[in-house]
């Protein structure tokens, strides 16, 4: 099962190579400038993609604690097992 | 008070030039910091494992090492997102981009071997976290030396209060969390050490 997810996240990131080594670095932004309202004729909406950001950033630290709150359950099911058999 | 952050950034303004997806930036610089800040615990844990043979140095390497997993995945997924609507692309193989990656990948692959390595796997990933806090410095200069569109390192002492007071809360709210998850962690692999002495000497018995 880990073999087969690993494979498939290695040819995914080898399937967009190409498409994200064509890009090209330009110069930076060295400050950000606040503004009252968001500028207008954006073509890409921003909506979008802050909210996947968040939504990314929820579901991985939301399921983080949970897989890290069973392997503890099973750690301490295990001990209390191992120390019940010595006693 | 990361259920009051959404709030709280909502509340920020919005960037000149970069409009609405700069808001990201709340998220994603934290994660970005504690990325970092994950990579460095880890090899100096791994350094005082390596060389004090201390066992609880290395229950916090493993720990640290699955922070930076985990953050590191945050800040890579959540940049990209922000570059697709501000650089117009969703990445570049710029030196930011591209060694905050292979830092990823290193912590990944230190995981990995980890679970699958077996006996001695332990002195193997402490050397491959020593790579790993090696490549921390670079990563934090390299917006400043090489020629990158990610914003520098600069942009932060200069923020407006009005765009800082945002940012200091999630960095506080994301680093009581990570304080508190990277604690749990080690707390799970001293559970696991004392496991695997009780298994020992019960085949020794």
């Amino acid at each position: 099962m880990t073999r087969h997810a690993l494979t498939l996240m290695l040819l995914g990131l080898l399937a967009l190579a190409p498409r994200v080594a064509a890009a090209q670095p330009q110069p930076s932004a060295d400050e950000f400038v606040p503004v009252a309202e968001a500028p207008p004729g954006e073509q890409i909406p921003a909506i979008n993609l802050v909210g996947a950001a968040y939504g990314f950033v929820w579901v991985v630290l939301v399921g983080y604690v949970w897989t890290l709150g069973r392997r503890m359950t099973q750690a301490e099911r295990d001990l209390a097992e191992l120390e019940q058999r010595r006693s | 008070m990361l259920a009051v952050a959404p709030w709280i950034i909502d509340g920020a303004p919005y960037e000149s030039t970069m409009g609405l997806v700069q808001k990201i930036f709340y998220f994603h610089m934290p994660s970005a910091w504690l990325f970092l800040i994950a990579a460095l615990v880890a090899g100096v844990a791994s350094a005082r494992f390596l060389f004090g043979r201390a066992p609880s140095a290395d229950h916090w390497a493993v720990a640290a090492a699955e922070m930076a997993v985990v953050f590191g995945v945050i800040t890579l997924v959540t940049g990209p997102l922000w570059a697709r609507k501000s650089w117009g692309i969703w990445w570049v193989w710029d030196a930011r981009l591209t060694s905050s990656l292979i830092l990823w990948l290193i912590f990944v692959a230190y995981l990995i071997l980890r679970r699958y390595g077996g006996p001695g796997s332990d002195k193997l990933g402490a050397g491959m976290a020593l790579f790993g806090l090696a490549n921390v410095p670079f990563i934090f200069v390299s917006v400043n030396v090489w020629r990158t569109l990610h914003p520098q390192t600069s942009v932060v002492p200069t923020l407006p209060v009005e765009m800082g007071a945002p940012l200091w809360f999630c960095l506080t709210a994301f680093l009581l969390l990570f304080l508190a998850l990277m604690s749990m962690r080690a707390g799970l692999a001293r559970q696991r050490a004392r496991i695997e002495a009780l298994y020992l000497s019960e085949d020794e018995a």
